[in-house]
């Protein structure tokens, strides 16, 4: 079962959403319908399922609809159609008081402009989930003061939030998201405000808290960069409607129209994209105990200067380098075990291209990929590395 | 011809004849609560009047001036007030600055104790915003001798329809600083609120009302400065104090106690004025105000790519100069 599951999600804004409904059920888009009603289709059938401890971003431009989507879930707007779940329970029919219980146990927020009560010490702040809550004031202050440690302002419990800088505010508004310990945490732009380093800060500490606190979080962006380095998956919004659903390089590598083709055309493709998009399969690996006229022949047939040499685990052992097999087979050696070389360069699944790129430059044959226990798993050889950093699509069979 | 026929057509409304028959009506039907509101009210102004009364005047100004260091938190204002206090004293002015001050006093907290409930429900409400708006113009738009006629009938002459017409006529900022100053609170905070699951009286409580309150002390020092004026105005009902002694002057053509008299309104304008104002920006609110420009900066600096017009507009009712409206 999803921790989140949205269906046929619509917010229709205009006091007559009736015949809206209507046409958008007829397919009509934002612009017909807003032109024939006057009602503004905000969002439109969003089907969403977020899994436990996932990482979800929706992105899209300004007027897509993704801070219209975000607030349904909490229902600080209510959806005009659709239906909300949060472990299996159908937000959307709650009274007042179960929704805020709700809102108090399972739902916490983070908000753009940090929206932080400046009247309130950062203590006050951080600890209000759980003053709503009616937890008391000692147990209060330990679990905001617990939360401010993990952002790394365990000593400003008694400032204002006026006296700290934009981007510790916006940690107040995280520790005042992560204090009551709800296994939802939504984030509307939480780091859009801040400037760019201190942007790459608090992307780096959501990260990191992200892999000790496994919540489920739903981040809503409109920088794509930041939508790739965060998210698990990705949502892509455009006038209220999903277009598409996805990891990160599944959406640069294959785009579902030329909307998307075109927002992820600037995206830093060397960061997001990884050695597991980039490989391709070996087509040959040798044993040592292979005799080197045999390696050389294949070699040259292929037009290849190396061959990976294994174990029974595909483990590697080493490079069979044209040269030194050329040697081996003058000296009359028997087997290539003697022969192999350690000149090649490994690279994990999740390696970025950019980091592929400087192993590259200094070796002969292509960078090894491996899994977590060392097997070999595929190739990325120079020429598909170079056509991967392109943006354009390139047929590379290296 | 042409305007002659249009003026015969025109059916004549006797508003002014229905008016007088209505209020008539409303005397004989609703005495007994006009009666009540009477000696209600009259109870209250003359306990006020008592307790201003009583001491000695110079223990009078001395608790003015404590007062005032208490608000302002420095010497200028509880000078003035000693200065200026005795100087009422000397002209013998000091008894009817009292019994203006007590007419202020109880129609400002009437004129509160309604008006910040009624700018509450305006604010949540926006069917009441709408509804009481026009009443709200009404109110402060009419001339104040017409509410003071209206006062005399319905509550004879003498303190009480000078403190009720005052409380009508001061009462609109109220209400409206109070449902602006709500509106004005960031909703994004608002939103914050909520989304943690408070309560809606929470929501009102502990974050829009103290958010709202620099606009809601502007809006207590308008009702005190308003029914300042009224409460002058009053002595032509029969209100005693330094409103009876300006109109004791007028009429009997007497420059030097109308010069006392208004010398006296002019020194409890500025004085409740001033001290209004400062509890206004007191506490918290005023810190948040004066290094609410640096982080202003500070995140004007930040946010290069998005526009955050919102927020910072809070700290300009409190920065707002004051200026006396008598």
């Amino acid at each position: 079962m999803s921790k989140l599951r949205v269906s046929e999600l619509t917010k229709v804004f205009g006091s007559r959403p009736k015949r809206a409904l209507e046409l958008m059920e007829q397919g009509r888009s934002r612009s017909e319908i807003l032109e024939a009603t006057g009602q503004l289709l905000a969002v439109a059938e969003v089907d969403l399922k977020i899994e436990e401890g996932e990482l979800f971003v929706v992105m899209g431009l300004s007027g897509s609809g993704k801070s219209t989507v975000i607030r349904m879930l909490n229902r600080l707007i209510e959806p005009t159609a659709g239906t909300v779940e949060i472990d299996g329970e159908r937000i959307d029919q709650l009274d007042p008081s179960a929704l805020r219980s709700v809102r108090q146990s399972k739902l916490s927020m983070v908000f753009q402009h940090f929206a932080l009560f400046p009247h309130r010490t950062v203590g006050e702040n951080a600890a209000y989930g759980l003053k709503v809550q009616g937890v008391n004031e000692d147990e209060r202050r330990t679990r905001a003061t617990e939360a401010l440690e993990t952002v790394g302002l365990g000593d400003r419990v008694d400032a204002y939030p006026n006296e700290l800088s934009g981007g510790m505010q916006q940690r107040v508004g995280l520790a005042r998201g992560l204090a009551t310990k709800a296994d939802i945490l939504l984030m509307d732009e939480p780091f859009s405000a801040l400037d760019p380093l201190i942007r790459r800060d608090m992307q780096d500490l959501l990260a990191t808290l992200q892999s000790e606190l496994n919540r489920t979080i739903v981040f809503i962006t409109h920088d794509l960069n930041e939508a790739m380095r965060l998210g698990d998956r990705i949502c892509v919004l455009k006038d209220g409607r999903v277009v598409q659903v996805g990891t990160g390089p599944e959406i640069i590598d294959n785009p579902a129209d030329d909307y998307v083709a075109d927002f992820v055309s600037d995206v830093d493709r060397s960061r997001v994209l990884t050695a597991e998009q980039t490989m391709r399969p070996v087509r040959r690996t040798f044993s040592p105990d292979d005799k080197p006229r045999t390696v050389l022949d294949w070699l040259d047939e292929q037009e290849f200067s190396g061959a990976y040499v294994v174990d029974r685990d595909k483990r590697i052992l080493g490079v069979a380098r044209d040269d030194r097999l050329a040697n081996g087979v003058r000296s009359g050696a028997t087997s290539i075990a003697d022969l192999l070389t350690q000149d090649y360069a490994t690279a994990r699944y999740d390696t970025p291209l950019s980091d592929l790129a400087g192993m590259a430059a200094n070796s002969t044959v292509p960078i090894a990929v491996t899994d977590d226990t060392g097997q070999l798993f595929g190739v990325v050889p120079r020429a598909r590395l170079l056509a991967a950093l392109s943006s354009q699509e390139v047929e590379v069979d290296a | 011809m042409r305007e002659t026929t249009l003026a015969q057509s025109l059916p004549e409304l006797p508003i002014g004849d229905g008016a007088e028959a209505f209020i008539e009506w409303l005397t004989s039907s609703f005495g007994w609560f006009f009666v009540g509101v009477r000696d209600g009210v009259g109870g209250i102004v003359d306990a006020t009047e008592w307790l201003l009364t009583t001491p000695s005047p110079y223990v009078m100004i001395a608790v003015f001036t404590l007062l005032a260091f208490a608000a302002t938190r420095s010497w200028g204002l509880p000078l003035f007030t000693v200065l200026t206090f005795l100087l009422l004293e000397s002209m013998g002015r000091f008894p009817e600055a009292m019994q203006t001050l007590a007419l202020v006093l109880v129609a400002t907290v009437l004129a509160v104790l309604i008006g910040i409930p009624l700018g509450i429900w305006a604010a949540r409400n926006e069917k009441v915003s709408v509804a009481i708006k026009p009443v709200l113009d009404f109110m402060q738009t009419m001339p104040s001798f017409v509410y003071l006629l209206l006062a005399v009938v319905f509550f004879r002459i003498g303190r009480v329809p000078g403190v009720m017409s005052a409380l009508i006529f001061a009462m609109p900022p109220a209400v409206r600083l109070t449902e602006l100053g709500i509106r004005q609170v960031d909703k994004e905070v608002v939103e914050a609120a909520n989304a943690f699951g408070a309560r809606p009286r929470e929501v009102l409580t502990g974050v829009q009302l103290p958010l709202a309150r620099a606009s809601i002390m502007a809006g207590v020092n308008q009702v005190i400065m308003l029914s300042l004026s009224m409460v002058v105005i009053a002595g032509l009902g029969g209100a005693p104090g330094l409103g009876a002694t300006v109109v004791r002057a007028v009429t009997g053509m007497n420059i030097g106690m109308g010069i006392e008299g208004g010398i006296g309104v002019v020194i409890l304008a500025i004085y409740l004025d001033r001290v209004t104002a400062a509890f206004g920006r007191e506490g918290r609110g005023r810190r948040r105000s004066a290094s609410k420009a640096s982080t202003d900066e500070a995140s004007l600096s930040q946010n290069d790519d998005t526009d955050d017009a919102e927020g910072s507009d809070q700290a300009t009712s409190d920065d707002r100069d004051r200026s006396i409206s008598t």
